[in-house]
């Protein structure tokens, strides 16, 4: 067997074996949303219905006012407040409300209850009084003959699509979230396992290991190796996610029907008075199809394997220059994380104005497009752009594992000395 | 025909001349010594010889043909003295990993591990991990991984340091085996006394070049001082003499300096004729350690000041 591959698969399985690569691979994204499902669950099914009584003698509310299981509204005509009291002992009602003759909008109500009120349940009946208080004061602003319902029916939400003169459409914002999202994770992706290759090669060294290892392997192999296999770690990690995520969100509303009835409900309430639906959901979808997500997942494995393998080189040099003492390499590393973090910069510069001079430069630069084209695919990039842009990436990590096992040759046999950028470059020029 | 030759080795860094022009040859089956101070270029000659440095001058010829590290280094074992271990990695795992990467396959790996393990008493070790080992079992461990793959050559740098006496045996008992079934072993030392119970040939080196080379027994010779060691009664005192002179008396113990072209023949007539009564008459030869002092201070340099290894 191949001897690269036998380092590969021995990187790769001493960390997928690892306990911490369970835990933060499973079991966090598991507890992340384990807590959305905790906190989901109690506001939807924590509290117990609520009834509530309305003293309404001259009936402003009623009929007007939403009921349903959770909350649930009764209507009196008389205000018998010694029944009532006896009504909350005997858990009749959750609480009572006396609605005085006449009510404006800026009035206050008293709930009368014997137990705590949420801050959710409060709101919750809070803005059931108010539309109803809406309706019914809104009714008497319309013209006679026109109701509510017409009113509804002409409330409009427009999307606005950009159609650009090359025939491609989209939504800036939309483009926006995805290209900040997709830049961003390759710029953990950077930082992560960049970091992760440079503890593997630190570790060799103050291990003394590396040179039982360069006297089986060249140390060229030894670098790829560790590069490649850990690689194959952020892959598996990042393909565990993207599974657990999406088979999650299937889960909530299976688990939590309530939230869905209650999403269900407020598009009801749209769909009934005849609007056209423009859902969140349905607005995602539309524009998901204008930026081809096939192209854009390509892309991304594209310029995450790029950015990774030309800097992860980078790292496993510096790994190799140090010696025990992390403070050194917090030093060696300033110039590697300095474009990292620059074209963070730019990337956001990019996604406000993605056809511009930064923009374009930054996003062929091989050693800032990873991140900052990104943030310029979702708006749509020249196929040439592209092309040139990838095939920069592609000499730009030739470059740099070049140079990168060069210095590493040197540096993991080298032990005592501190080591500087310019001692670097003697290696390198060895 | 020699299973290693160097020839006019050399490696330089910049002015400095760490190996400068080292020639030797070891022979199929022998224990060779490479001795010198610390900073005296011997790693760096052992990292050419394992391919890890590459010369800039010289040839290396390994079993017959010029040195090639990406075939060769399958054929050498190599313990550097830096001795190092995955610590997070299992024993039996780790042991499998390095004999693959020497080129064994997985099973054959496995059953050579399982034998030596068994060998050295460490079966029970399998699941543990390096960073749980004592160092001595460090050391077992990282001299199983050294010959695992049955190296025609094995390179020791300073293979007992940290070794208890037991563990030292039972590693130099391995030593002896593996010589006798035509391994041939380099043996990196400061400690004399070691390279004289095991070596068959010994090279001194320092400031990067070689200033003895021969077998233990011709080095000794060759260095010797003509002193010898005169036992007799006590109260007897050796008469003054043309033929020797007296350097040392202790008790009844003396040891005399024979003058140049004076045979023992000669020395024990005269003595015999004195009715001096002569219980014991014995050459004394130099320890390795003498040789190698003399040797190294004559160059006005011990050590010299420190260098980075590479």
């Amino acid at each position: 067997m191949n001897k690269t591959f036998i380092i590969i698969k021995r990187e790769f399985l001493s960390r997928v074996q690892k306990k911490t690569f369970l835990l933060s691979t499973i079991l966090l994204p598991i507890l992340i949303f384990g807590l959305y499902g905790l906190i989901i669950y109690f506001s939807v099914k924590g509290e117990e219905d609520i009834r509530v009584a309305i003293v309404d003698s001259k009936g402003v509310l009623e009929n007007k006012i939403q009921s349903d299981k959770t909350l649930s509204f009764t209507f009196l005509k008389q205000a018998d407040t010694a029944q009532l009291q006896k009504d909350l002992v005997d858990k009749k009602y959750s609480g009572y409300i006396l609605l005085p003759d006449s009510i404006s909008r800026r009035d206050s109500l008293q709930y009368h209850t014997r137990n705590n009120v949420g801050l959710m349940t409060q709101g919750k009946i809070e803005s059931r009084i108010n539309k109803a208080l809406e309706k019914s004061s809104l009714q008497t602003l319309l013209a006679p003959g026109v109701t509510l319902e017409q009113v509804e029916t002409n409330k409009t939400k427009v999307d606005l699509k950009i159609s650009k003169s090359d025939g491609k459409t989209g939504n800036a914002g939309f483009a926006t979230a995805l290209g900040f999202i997709c830049g961003f994770l390759i710029y953990l992706v950077l930082f992560i396992y960049g970091s992760m290759v440079m503890r593997g090669v630190m570790e060799e060294k103050t291990n003394r290991i590396a040179e039982v290892m360069v006297s089986s392997v060249k140390p060229y192999q030894l670098m790829i190796g560790k590069i490649v296999g850990i690689g194959a770690v952020g892959l598996l990690q990042f393909l565990i996610w993207g599974v657990l995520m999406l088979s999650l969100q299937l889960l909530i509303p299976v688990l939590f029907p309530q939230v869905m009835e209650q999403a269900g409900a407020a598009q009801a309430a749209v769909d009934q008075a005849g609007a056209a639906k423009s859902s969140m959901v349905t607005t995602i979808m539309n524009n998901l199809q204008s930026v081809n997500m096939f192209m854009i997942v390509g892309l991304f494995i594209i310029y995450f394997l790029g950015g990774y393998l030309l800097y992860s080189s980078l790292f496993a040099a510096v790994g190799s220059a140090v010696n025990e003492d992390p403070q050194d390499a917090q030093q060696l590393m300033l110039p590697i994380t300095m474009p990292i973090i620059f074209a963070f910069v730019i990337m956001t510069q990019a996604i406000n104005n993605p056809d511009g001079g930064l923009a374009i430069f930054g996003s062929l630069f091989p050693l800032t497009s990873p991140i900052v084209m990104m943030a310029r695919i979702p708006y749509g990039v020249p196929a040439w752009e592209l092309i040139l842009s990838i095939a920069l990436l592609i000499g730009g990590f030739l470059g740099t594992t070049w140079l990168a096992a060069k210095i590493y040759r040197t540096g993991i046999l080298m032990y005592g000395k501190k080591v500087t950028w310019k001692e670097l470059w003697k290696w390198a020029r060895m | 025909m020699p299973l290693l030759e160097v020839h006019n080795l050399k490696k330089h860094y910049g002015a400095h001349k760490a190996v400068d022009d080292i020639s030797f040859s070891i022979e199929r089956g022998s224990i060779f010594g490479l001795l010198g101070p610390n900073g005296a270029g011997k790693t760096t000659l052992l990292r050419m010889i394992t391919g890890i440095f590459y010369p800039d001058g010289g040839q290396i010829t390994f079993d017959g043909r010029p040195f090639k590290a990406e075939d060769d280094i399958l054929h050498i074992g190599y313990m550097p003295e830096e001795r190092g271990l995955y610590k997070k990695m299992k024993i039996g795992e780790q042991a499998v990993y390095l004999a693959q990467l020497k080129g064994l396959s997985k099973a054959e790996a496995l059953d050579k591990v399982k034998t030596w393990f068994e060998k050295f008493e460490m079966q029970s070790w399998w699941n543990k991990k390096v960073e749980d080992l004592s160092k001595g079992m460090g050391q077992k461990l990282q001299f199983v991984t050294t010959v695992l793959h049955e190296p025609k050559l094995i390179i020791l740098d300073e293979p007992f340091s940290g070794l208890d006496p037991v563990n030292a045996n039972l590693i130099k008992e391995e030593i002896y085996n593996l010589a006798k079934r035509g391994c041939t072993v380099i043996f990196s030392t400061h400690r004399m006394e070691q390279v004289e119970e095991i070596c068959d040939q010994i090279i001194l080196v320092n400031k990067g070049q070689k200033i003895l080379d021969g077998t233990v027994h011709g080095v000794k010779q060759e260095y010797k001082k003509n002193q010898f060691k005169v036992l007799t009664e006590e109260g007897i005192n050796l008469p003054a003499s043309a033929q020797f002179q007296l350097v040392q008396q202790n008790g009844h113990e003396y040891t005399i300096q024979l003058a140049t072209g004076t045979s023992t023949n000669a020395v024990l007539e005269e003595l015999i004729r004195n009715q001096v009564p002569v219980l014991g008459f014995t050459e004394i030869l130099p320890s390795l350690n003498d040789i190698f002092i003399r040797l190294v201070e004559g160059t006005h340099a011990t050590t010299r000041a420190f260098q980075a290894a590479s």
